[in-house]
């Protein structure tokens, strides 16, 4: 039952881009399309999982005065194992998420739950943890990717949805278009639970 | 001293299984990737070459085009296409450095006349919805069949013949300087492309 908590946690109570407002720069920078945002979301997902893992399953052996260094070296390799694999089977994915997937490193969604979850919990309830924490910053950055893709080019992981005489406001797909979408999306969802 | 020690080998540890773990995974993809290169490489090709019956990623010159600021060598690659070993067109890639958000990188193919057979986007990093367009054949159609001689390399708000894509100048007017300079360079060097390697 605790280990469905932990899952559902990071869905929603603690969305990391919702609540936690947390790994903003690939949040604001990828979400011009639903696709894009799909997939920065499952590759950040699945370093996630693997870092927590790691962390969780090392956090007896590495001492707490360097734990900070050895999490990083931790998520680097699987952030470069993402990347060439990407490269080998995924190449057009990885030509468009580009820089952002060595930025996977920075994002502080990852290094903030193994500090703050894997570091001190077992294996186990590490791996749900970071599923819950990957998908819902997946479904975060869907949910701002499709906004801004439907108002930015009129259509949702390519389908057109307004027609052909839509005329897009390009503004939604240029960074202005991302914050706007966000504040508005926080708004409303402070606004709901609120009630 | 000791606790030293002990933190050192913990992080020598870990470092040293990353490297492992990352050296068996470069091992898996190198191929995989020198493939998905070679194939995106090959599409190119074929996208602004006619059609032809050799594999023009071998059938390459290697001309010296210029040298960058550290006094580099900059070498420009010649693909050529052949049908029936009759060259049909020649490829290759530009950089216009003067995009809107880094480098564009344009494959161009040319036919045995100096004008353009068509051209193909490789790598750019330009605004979706303005910049991006440069993409769509609607822009890239422009190019087909104009040579140095029969059209004006600029674009129309510059007083040319090249449409710029509503919104977005910068892109389309670094392109068209790009296959320009790549158009003057090949037209200089044109003895050399076409029969360097050749046997008679």
């Amino acid at each position: 039952m605790s280990l469905m908590k932990d899952f559902t946690t990071g869905i929603w109570k603690e969305n990391a881009v919702f609540k936690l407002l947390l790994g903003m720069c690939p949040t604001l920078a990828v979400t011009t399309s639903a696709e894009n945002a799909l997939g920065m979301g499952l590759a950040t997902t699945f370093v996630l999982v693997c870092s927590n893992v790691a962390v969780a399953s090392l956090r007896k052996m590495i001492p707490s005065k360097v734990r900070i260094p050895a999490f990083i070296i931790l998520i680097a390799s699987f952030v470069t194992v993402v990347q060439l694999s990407m490269e080998a089977w995924v190449y057009d994915l990885y030509q468009a998420l580009g820089i952002f997937i060595p930025l996977i490193v920075v994002n502080c969604l990852i290094l903030g739950r193994a500090e703050a979850f894997a570091s001190k919990n077992p294996v186990g309830r590490s791996i749900f943890d970071g599923l819950g924490m990957g998908l819902g910053f997946t479904l975060g950055l869907f949910i701002l990717g499709s906004v801004r893709e439907l108002f930015g080019s009129g259509a949702i992981l390519g389908f057109s949805v307004f027609g052909a005489g839509y005329q897009p406001m390009l503004l939604m797909i240029l960074p202005p278009g991302a914050f706007i979408t966000l504040g508005l999306l926080l708004a409303g969802m402070n606004k709901l639970e609120a009630k | 001293m000791k606790e030293i020690s002990r933190l050192l080998i913990a992080l020598t540890l870990i470092a040293a299984c990353s490297g492992l773990i990352l050296s068996l995974v470069e091992g898996v993809t190198r191929e995989p990737i020198k493939e998905q290169r070679r194939i995106q490489m090959l599409k190119a090709l074929s996208a602004v070459l006619p059609e032809f019956d050799n594999s023009p990623d071998t059938d390459t010159v290697n001309l010296q085009n210029g040298v960058d600021k550290k006094g580099n060598p900059i070498n420009t690659i010649f693909y050529r296409a052949r049908q029936d070993g009759k060259l049909v067109g020649t490829a290759f890639k530009v950089i216009a450095p003067e995009g809107y958000s880094g480098n564009i990188e344009v494959m161009v193919g040319v036919k045995p006349d100096e004008s353009v057979n068509a051209i193909a986007i490789l790598a750019h990093a330009e605004t979706p919805g303005l910049g991006a367009r440069i993409t769509e054949p609607a822009f890239k159609d422009h190019f087909k069949n104009k040579s140095l001689t029969n059209a004006d390399w600029r674009v129309k708000k510059d007083g040319g013949d090249f449409d710029q894509i509503t919104g977005a100048t910068i892109s389309p007017r670094a392109i068209v300087k790009a296959v320009k300079a790549g158009l003057e360079f090949y037209h200089q060097h044109k003895q050399d492309i076409v029969t360097q390697g050749v046997s008679k």
